[in-house]
């Protein structure tokens, strides 16, 4: 099942090389509340002098084309009806691509919700020679025992995060160094395989073929955190709609990624619900007026909750800003207590640095920074994505964290397990199979 | 007074816009018009095809095309008889009126013409192939007239061949028979086979032998090789291959203090320029006989006496 796996994988990265050389490729972030597209295209990054491009060889695309649609049939940031989500992403696309004045065939898709779990994986293997090679890298991966994921799991990504050679330890590319014995961390992400399936399945359906999957979590903190909050140690919290997802990074590598099955469709529900108004009215006072922490001037901020009912006591409604407040704050601290658990699961209070990013479309709430601050710590900042070249001004916004980070992670993807060679003696057995059965199918 | 609370109203909430999702048709042709190679067909391809079937259709049927090509061919030859390209006169330079009359029976020209009718290179060609033409220019000049100039080949001596005499130029071309044109003056005469090809040397020898005056009936060509000078009696004077001019004048020379060509002499042979060789006539020689046995006679007789 690993190297199925692994050859998946494999093939995918040949796609997204392919669509590079192209040029063309389009980035879709399908989330809770919306469907996000971008179609970057990429032109050969041109090296300066230094031997580094701009902003650190990002800046080798371009964002042609734009677009975003209201999202359908997603719920808790997985596929649910496919057909409606299929429709969305044909409208996404296609404003994409028009804007674009270009067809996209390859497509790296984000994975937002699909339960995904962390696992820390460790292998050891002794150099033959000794200096660090490519292949031992490749044997060192392979070394490391798979760890049970469960039924129906596929994995998302399969980081190696660290390196060891003997007693060193923190090294991020140990080739070359001499040692005996060379070990690796590495950083595994398991997520619901039928999200997965039903994710291909829709782009199948809309004509394009899947160059890559990511966790989302993980590409919105590629994008909203700084190199030295990447470096240091910080944790991601992509509020969205319908999952708060967290990633934690160190030493520039996601070292656990988890997702909260809540979100903003929940403090708008909520809304609905203790208001009685329709979703949509809720979602727009929520934009308009909401907010967590609540003041004295709140009280006499007055909104009208306007309704076409008939009833017209019901339909000539009011509530002040401060029950708004009221009604929206639990449920956000609710998330932010989950979240929090996660954290003290994942044992971040144990990291030296304590940084904590707000991004994702919830985050643009009023007053989360302050209530953020009180629950989880008092080094939280909110998070913009990275300005990257050609992004409209309206897809500029910590809503578009993911999508931005999905071009990042498009432009200059981390290093996979899938990345490097296979051990040889790994599957000779395979090959021999499959050596005869070439031989039979053509004599 | 004005109320102290702000009532903040919610604008009208909008019309929540019908599914603006794309149908897979309407999505699958817009991303065949956003493919390259599709425009590019689409747009240099189709019009192409149509331009080309229109074509097709219209060239099937051979009554539309021939009324095309008689109509392009109406045009053609409107513009071809304007009276600027008409050809009204022929003028030939340089050639007899005998050969003038030769020139103008070759062109056949009906004129006026147009100049459009005119092949000059194959009319250039047909005057180059009569014998008395050496080359010939012919160019269309303004006013409508064909300037014909052409070179005539001047006649330098008279070939006698199997077939009768015909007129020979200096490089041995053959101008025509003998009696079939004027001649300026009387022309030597040259025969044998091969005459023709050494027609300068034959005229330098003639010149050579002026002194002889009428006496000089014409020169032989010998084996293709070699002249011989033949005189009104008969008798012939053989030159070498080479140096036929020297030994013509040493035979002259001879002439002038030896009167060799006056005596009974047939032939006179300089084929070997190192020995000059005499054969006498048949009299002559039987008289020669005569005297030398007289003389034999006599000398015995008076060893005998």
């Amino acid at each position: 099942m690993t190297t199925l796996l692994y050859h998946s994988q494999r093939a995918m990265r040949a796609k997204r090389q392919e669509a590079m050389r192209r040029g063309v490729i389009a980035v879709l972030d399908i989330g809770t509340f919306k469907v996000a597209c971008l179609v970057l295209r990429f032109d050969g990054g041109e090296i300066s002098d230094e031997g580094i491009g701009a902003l650190a060889g990002q800046s080798n695309f371009r964002v042609i084309g734009a677009a975003t649609t209201r999202s359908r049939g997603v719920k808790f940031g997985e596929i649910d009806t496919v057909h409606e989500t299929e429709r969305a992403i044909r409208t996404a696309v296609q404003a994409a691509q028009k804007m674009a004045g270009a067809r996209v065939d390859h497509v790296i898709v984000s994975l937002s919700g699909a339960r995904p779990r962390s696992y820390g994986l460790s292998g050891e293997v002794e150099l033959q020679t000794g200096a660090v090679e490519d292949a031992d890298i490749g044997r060192v991966l392979a070394m490391c025992d798979m760890p049970d994921i469960g039924q129906g799991r596929e994995v998302l990504h399969a980081q190696p995060v660290n390196f060891a050679l003997d007693h060193r330890t923190g090294l991020s590319d140990p080739r070359g160094h001499v040692g005996n014995k060379l070990s690796v961390d590495m950083h595994l992400l398991s997520v619901d395989a039928a999200a997965i399936e039903t994710l291909l399945y829709c782009v199948i359906r809309c004509d394009l073929e899947l160059a890559g999957v990511a966790s989302a979590p993980y590409v919105a903190a590629r994008a909203s955190l700084v190199e030295d909050e990447q470096e240091l140690g910080a944790t991601c919290i992509d509020l969205g709609a319908g999952a708060t997802s967290l990633s934690i990074f160190m030493k520039k590598h996601m070292i656990f990624a988890d997702t909260v099955r809540m979100g903003g469709a929940h403090v708008t529900r909520d809304i609905s619900q203790g208001l009685q108004i329709p979703v949509d009215h809720a979602e727009r006072i929520k934009t308009k007026f909401g907010g967590l922490i609540a003041t004295g001037l709140d009280d006499r901020e007055i909104i009208e909750l306007e309704g076409e009912t008939g009833d017209w006591h019901h339909d000539r409604r009011t509530v002040s800003r401060a029950e708004l407040i009221g009604v929206m704050r639990p449920r956000m601290e609710e998330i932010l207590e989950e979240v929090r658990v996660r954290l003290d699961a994942a044992g971040f209070e144990h990291l030296p640095s304590q940084r904590i990013v707000l991004t994702g479309g919830g985050s643009q709430i009023p007053g989360l920074d302050g209530l953020a601050s009180r629950i989880l710590g008092n080094q939280v900042r909110l998070g913009r994505p990275m300005r990257v070249a050609g992004l409209p001004q309206t897809a500029y916004g910590s809503a578009f964290a993911a999508c931005v980070g999905l071009a990042l992670f498009a432009a200059s993807p981390q290093d996979e397990w899938w990345d490097f060679d296979l051990p040889a003696d790994s599957m000779p057995a395979r090959s021999l199979r499959r050596a005869v059965k070439w031989f039979r199918d053509n004599w | 007074m004005r109320p102290l609370i702000a009532r903040r109203s919610v604008p009208a909430m909008p019309q929540a816009t019908a599914d603006p999702a794309p149908s897979k048709l309407r999505y699958r042709i817009t991303r065949l018009w956003l493919t390259p190679a599709f425009r590019k067909v689409l747009h240099i391809g189709t019009p192409m095809l149509a331009l080309f079937a229109c074509i097709t259709w219209y060239a099937s049927d051979a009554d539309r095309v021939a009324a095309i090509t008689d109509a392009a061919y109406e045009i053609r030859r409107e513009i071809e008889d304007r009276p600027e390209f008409r050809v009204n006169v022929l003028g030939i330079d340089g050639a007899s009126d005998q050969v003038t009359e030769e020139v103008r029976a070759a062109l056949a020209l009906d004129l006026p013409m147009s100049s459009f009718d005119l092949d000059l290179e194959d009319l250039r060609a047909r005057l180059e192939a009569l014998p008395a033409i050496r080359s010939a220019d012919l160019r269309v000049q303004s006013g409508g007239y064909l300037a014909v100039r052409s070179d005539e080949r001047s006649p330098a001596a008279l070939w006698l061949t199997h077939d009768g005499l015909s007129v020979v130029d200096r490089e041995g071309h053959f101008i025509g028979g003998f009696g079939t044109r004027e001649l300026d003056g009387p022309l030597p005469v040259i025969a044998g086979e091969g005459a023709n090809l050494a027609v300068p040397e034959a005229l330098s020898l003639i010149a050579i032998a002026r002194p002889l005056g009428d006496r000089l009936h014409g020169l032989v060509r010998m084996g293709e090789r070699r002249w011989d000078v033949v005189l009104t009696d008969g008798s012939r004077v053989l030159l070498p291959e080479t140096g036929a001019q020297s030994a013509l004048n040493r035979v002259l020379a001879l002439h002038d203090v030896g009167e060799i060509l006056d005596r009974d002499v047939s032939i006179v042979d300089l084929r070997n320029p190192a020995r000059l060789t005499v054969r006498l006539t048949e009299p002559a020689l039987d008289e020669l006989r005569r005297i030398r046995e007289l003389a034999l006679q006599h000398q015995t007789g008076d060893t005998a006496g």
